[in-house]
C-alpha cells in the first residue's frame, strides 16, 4: 500500500517546528510502523537529506522507548498497543497519517519526534521505590503476600514508563504513572512502611515537574499500551489523603 | 601476558565464602574517596551503581537511553533460575551449578558457576524485599516453573515480564541513590572510548547524544555493564540500540575478548516475515513448558492448514528425538533440531523457514482459560506481530539470535585483563560456557552486580591504597582519547557516499548468519573473512552518514555502533574458525556424532580463548585459559 505521512520535525527545542509531507510506498502489511518509519528513513537518507527522529529500543513493547502520536491518538490508538508493535495492516492504502510527539510542558522537546521524559525519572527518585539496601533481605518465602495482592500489584507494575498517559490527557497529567508506581509499592507488604512518605514525595515531585491535575477523563487509560487501569488513580488519592490527615 | 583467572583454592563449595575473607576491605569512611565509572543501566549496571552506591562509593552511571529503565534487560520475558528448592523436587545449590555446566557444555569455569548457584538464592530474596511482585500460590508463596535443561522447577517469573520486574526493583534501588545524591545519572550518553593511565583504566569518553559534546569522565575504576554483541547479526531478539562498542573499544585498549564463537541461537522466535524486518522478537522458552513443538512428517503436508494434518502425521521431532527432556531440550539443542527439519523440506510457513509450536493439547488438558493465564501476554503479542490468534492455530516459530555467551574475559573478580576495568553481566564471558541455559542470564547480571562486583572491586580499590593519585580528566591520555573520537566521528560524517549504514548492517548481518550463525564450517568462515575487511573498506569509503556532531544524530551514533560491528564481526569468524570442536551454540558441521549431535574435543579445546589486539592490520593474538573440571566429570552431553 501507499501512504502519505505529515510528519512534525524540529531540528531542536529552540527552534520552530512544522509538518513535512513524505511519501511512504510498497508499504507492506507485515511491518511494524517502525519499520515502515525505517524504510522512509532509508529513503530520506539516499536523497541525502535529515532522517526523521524517533525514539525505540527494544520493539517489542516493553521497553517503553518508542513514543508517538499517530492520528493524535498516542501509539496509535489500538488497545494495548504500543507504537512499535502496530503494524501496518491497520492502515489502509492512500491513507494519510499525520505523526507527531508527545506534547507536554513536562517533556520538553529534543528533536523532531524525540521528547525528554527524564521528569518521570525524576518521580521515581523522589520515593518510586522500597528503602532497602543489598543483602541482609529475609528469606523471599518469609512473608506470604496474598495471590489477589500480588497480581494486583503486578498489573500496576506492568507500567512500562512510556508517557503516553501524559500525551493523550488534556491536561498533561502524569497520574496514571505516579498512580501505577505508587499502587504496585503500596499494595505489597514489603511496600507498607514508605506508604505514607511515597506518596506524598512522588505526588509533590509530579506536581514540581509541571504536569497538570487529573479530572478523571480516562483518555490515559485507553492509550496505555500496558492497559492500566484508572482504579490506581482512586487508590493513589486514597493513600495520598490518608498521608495528609496523618500530617506526614 | 599469562591469563590468571584468580580462582580461589580449596573445595568448591568454600571458595566464596574463603576468597570474600581474603579479600581487602576499604573501611567506610574511605569508600568516598573512591570514583566508579559504571557504563550501562540493565540488570548488571544497575544493580551494580546501586550496590556500589549503597557502600558508600561515589559513583558515575551512564547509559544511552533516555532513562535507565529502559535497558534490553527489561525485554527477557520467562523468568529468573534460583536454587531454592521450594517446590521440594530436587534441587540444590550443587544441581543447579551441575546443570549450568552441563548446559554450558563443559566450557565455562566451574567455580564461577558455582558461585552463580550459590547466589542465586540471594538474589530472589533481594528482589522480593525490592517489591518485585513475582507470581504467587493462592497460600501467597513464590511459585516456581521449570525450564529447558532442567528436570527441577526452579525458575521464578513475573507473569511473561520477569525482565522487566527484576530491571524495575534495580532501576528503583538505583534511583533511590540517585535521589539521594549518591550515584550521578548520564542518560542519552554514550561511551565512546576507554582511557587506560599506566596501564589501569581510569575513564571513560562518552558523547552526550543530545548536543554531541564529547566529554571525560575519570574514575578509580570502571565497569561494563553493556550487554551482548547480538546485533553483529544484524537481526536478532536484541533492542535496536544493543551493540558491542563499549567492550570493542576496550578490547582496542587491551581488555582481550573472549569467546566470540559462542552466540545462542533461541528456538522460539517469531519467523522473518521480510526484507524490512528490523528485529526479531521472542516468544519465551517458558512456552515450550506446554507447547509441542512439530513439523509435517510428508514435505506435501506443510502448506496445509495445520489442524488438517492428522497426529499420526506430525512429527514432534523434539519428543521423538530427546524423550526424557522433550519440549524442553536445551536451546542449541531445539534450534539445530528445527533447523535440520526444515533443510530437509519439512518447514512451515512462508519461505518454509519455522515450525509449529502447538498449544492444542494444553488447552485440551488445562482450558484456555490456564493457558490465558499463564502466557496471555506472549499469545497477545504473537497476535500483534502475525495477525493470528495462537489459541485457535499453532504459533510458527524459529531460531533466532538472542543471546551472547562470549565477551570481555574477567577473572575470578570480574576484572578484565586491564587493571580496573571490571565487566559484568551479558559483556563478560564468564559463566555460561558455550551455551546458557534458559532463565540463567537475569540470574547472572543481578549475581554480578549485587553480589559479587561489590565485594571484588573493594579488593582493587584497597590495592590502590586510599593516598591512590586521583585520576584527572586534563590528563594527556584524556585529551587523546577526546580527540581520537572526534575524528572517528568526523572521519565517517566526511564520507558521504552512496549507501545508507543500514544497508551495511543488513549485509554484514546476513553473511554472518550464513557463514557463522547455527552451523559453520571451515570454508564458509574462511569465505566471511574474506568478505567483511572488503565490506568494512567498503563502509569507510562509501557510507553516508547525513546531519553534524553537535546534535541529537542517531545515524551518527548508529554508524558508529556498526563501524565497531564490521572490525568485531571478523573476530568472531576468527575465534569459529580456530575452534575446531563443535560445543553448545557453536556449531561446527565437520565436527558432529553421526547422530548429528555436537562432537567436542576436550583434549584439544578444553580452553577459554581470549583474544589480544595487536593493532589495525595485525591478527589479534590468542591466549588460552585452560579449563580444569575438578567437581564434575566432562562427559558428552545427552538429553535424550
Amino acid at each position: 500500500m501507499n501512504l502519505t505521512l505529515k510528519v512534525w520535525r524540529q531540528s531542536n527545542a529552540n527552534s520552530t517546528g512544522r509538518f513535512e509531507t513524505y511519501e511512504a510506498k510498497d508499504v507492506l502489511p507485515d511491518m511494524s510502523f517502525l519499520e515502515m518509519l525505517d524504510v522512509v528513513n532509508e529513503g530520506i537518507i539516499e536523497r541525502g537529506q535529515e532522517p526523521i527522529a524517533f525514539d525505540s529500543d527494544c520493539r517489542e513493547g516493553i521497553c517503553g522507548m518508542c513514543s508517538l502520536v499517530i492520528n493524535g491518538i498516542p501509539h496509535g490508538g489500538h488497545r494495548g498497543t504500543a507504537t512499535c508493535q502496530l503494524h501496518m495492516r491497520h492502515f489502509e492504502d492512500g491513507q494519510t497519517i499525520t505523526i507527531e510527539p508527545w506534547r507536554a510542558k513536562a517533556f520538553p522537546l529534543l528533536k523532531d519526534l524525540v521528547v525528554n521524559r527524564s521528569s518521570f525519572d525524576r518521580i521515581i527518585q523522589s520515593g518510586g521505590f522500597i528503602s532497602v539496601n543489598t543483602g541482609g533481605t529475609p528469606d523471599g518465602n518469609a512473608i506470604p503476600v496474598p495471590k489477589t495482592d500480588s497480581d494486583l500489584a503486578m498489573d500496576a507494575a506492568a507500567c512500562i514508563g512510556c508517557g503516553a498517559c501524559v500525551a493523550a490527557c488534556k491536561n498533561a497529567s502524569a497520574m496514571l504513572f505516579v498512580a501505577a508506581k505508587v499502587s504496585h509499592l503500596n499494595l505489597l507488604p514489603q511496600g507498607k512502611a514508605e506508604k505514607d512518605r511515597r506518596a506524598l514525595n512522588m505526588v509533590h515531585q509530579m506536581d514540581a515537574e509541571g504536569f497538570g491535575n487529573c479530572t478523571v477523563t480516562g483518555s490515559c487509560e485507553a492509550v496505555c499500551p500496558k492497559e492500566i487501569s484508572l482504579s490506581f488513580i482512586a487508590k493513589m488519592n486514597r493513600d495520598y489523603g490518608t498521608a495528609t490527615l496523618k500530617g506526614k | 601476558m599469562a591469563l590468571d583467572s584468580k580462582i580461589p583454592s580449596g573445595p568448591i563449595a568454600q571458595k566464596w565464602d574463603k576468597h570474600k575473607f581474603d579479600l581487602k576491605l576499604v573501611n567506610p569512611a574511605n569508600k568516598r574517596k573512591f570514583d566508579v565509572i559504571v557504563v550501562g543501566s540493565g540488570l548488571a549496571g544497575a544493580s551494580a551503581a546501586a550496590t556500589l552506591a549503597e557502600l558508600g562509593y561515589k559513583v558515575k552511571c551512564f547509559c544511552f537511553q533516555d532513562s535507565p529503565r529502559r535497558a534490553h534487560s527489561i525485554a527477557a520475558q520467562g523468568g529468573i533460575n534460583a536454587a531454592k528448592n521450594y517446590p521440594n523436587d530436587g534441587d540444590s545449590v550443587y544441581r543447579l551449578f551441575y546443570d549450568t555446566i552441563k548446559g554450558g557444555d563443559f566450557r565455562a569455569r566451574e567455580a564461577n558457576v558455582y558461585r552463580l548457584a550459590q547466589v542465586s538464592v540471594n538474589i530472589i530474596d533481594q528482589c522480593v524485599a525490592q517489591g518485585v511482585p513475582f507470581a504467587r500460590e493462592y497460600g501467597g508463596l513464590l511459585d516456581n516453573r521449570s525450564f529447558g535443561g532442567a528436570q527441577v522447577s526452579r525458575t521464578f517469573y513475573a507473569r511473561g515480564q520477569t525482565g522487566q520486574q527484576l530491571l524495575l526493583g534495580a532501576y528503583q534501588a538505583l534511583s533511590r541513590q540517585i535521589g539521594l545524591g549518591n550515584v550521578q545519572m548520564y542518560p542519552r550518553t554514550e561511551m565512546l572510548e576507554l582511557v587506560v593511565i599506566d596501564g589501569h583504566a581510569k575513564g571513560i569518553v562518552v558523547r552526550d547524544l543530545v548536543t554531541g559534546e564529547i566529554s571525560s569522565h575519570a574514575g578509580d575504576a570502571v565497569v561494563l555493564g553493556t550487554g551482548g554483541y547480538g546485533n553483529v547479526f544484524y537481526l536478532s531478539t536484541n533492542a535496536k540500540g544493543c551493540n558491542v562498542t563499549a567492550t570493542w573499544r576496550a578490547y582496542k585498549k587491551g581488555a582481550y575478548f573472549a569467546n566470540p564463537c559462542y552466540t545462542q541461537i533461541h528456538p522460539t522466535c517469531i519467523p522473518v516475515s521480510g526484507e524490512h524486518q528490523s528485529k526479531l522478537t521472542l516468544m519465551s522458552e517458558s512456552l515450550r513448558n506446554d507447547g509441542r513443538v512439530w513439523v509435517p512428517k510428508k514435505k506435501e503436508d506443510c502448506g496445509k492448514a495445520p489442524s488438517s494434518i492428522p497426529d499420526a502425521d506430525r512429527d514432534y521431532f523434539l519428543e521423538r528425538k530427546y524423550p526424557s527432556f522433550g519440549n524442553l531440550a536445551p536451546r542449541d539443542i531445539s534450534s539445530r533440531a528445527a533447523k535440520e527439519a526444515c533443510d530437509d523440506g519439512r518447514g512451515v510457513g512462508p519461505g518454509g523457514l519455522g515450525v509449529y509450536l502447538d498449544f492444542a493439547d494444553a488447552i485440551k488438558r488445562l482450558g484456555e482459560d490456564k493457558v490465558r493465564e499463564r502466557y496471555s501476554n506472549l499469545f497477545d503479542m504473537y497476535e500483534k506481530i502475525t495477525g493470528e490468534n495462537a489459541y485457535r492455530v499453532p504459533m510458527r516459530i524459529y531460531p533466532a539470535v538472542h543471546y551472547t555467551m562470549g565477551g570481555s574475559w574477567v577473572d575470578y573478580n570480574l576484572m578484565s585483563s586491564l587493571p580496573g576495568l571490571f565487566v559484568v553481566g551479558e559483556a563478560n564471558f564468564s559463566d555460561h560456557g558455550a551455551n546458557r541455559l534458559g532463565a540463567s542470564a537475569l540470574m547472572q547480571g543481578l549475581a554480578d552486580g549485587y553480589f559479587v562486583l561489590p565485594y571484588t572491586i573493594g579488593n582493587y580499590f584497597a590495592g590502590l591504597g586510599v593516598k591512590h593519585e586521583k585520576p584527572t580528566s586534563s590528563h594527556p591520555e584524556f585529551k587523546k582519547a577526546e580527540e581520537a573520537v572526534r575524528s572517528l566521528n568526523n572521519k565517517l560524517l566526511s564520507i558521504k557516499g552512496k549507501r545508507t549504514v543500514t544497508s551495511f548492517h543488513r549485509e554484514l548481518g546476513k553473511l554472518l548468519w550464513e557463514k557463522c550463525g547455527m552451523a559453520r564450517n571451515e570454508a564458509g568462515l574462511k569465505e566471511a573473512l574474506q568478505r567483511i575487511p572488503a565490506l568494512r573498506e567498503e563502509f569507510w569509503k562509501n557510507v553516508n552518514v547525513t546531519g553534524e556532531n553537535g546534535e541529537l544524530n542517531q545515524n551518527l551514533e548508529y554508524a558508529g555502533r556498526v563501524a565497531d560491528f564490521m572490525e568485531f564481526g571478523e573476530l568472531l569468524c576468527r575465534d569459529a574458525l580456530h575452534r575446531n570442536e563443535s560445543c553448545g551454540g557453536h556449531f561446527r558441521t565437520e565436527f558432529q556424532h553421526p547422530d548429528g549431535e555436537a562432537k567436542r574435543d576436550d583434549e584439544n579445546f578444553s580452553y577459554v580463548g581470549a583474544w589480544e589486539y595487536q593493532g589495525p592490520d595485525k591478527p589479534p593474538v590468542l591466549h588460552k585459559e585452560p579449563l580444569v573440571y575438578e567437581e564434575v566429570h566432562m562427559s558428552t552431553r545427552s538429553y535424550k
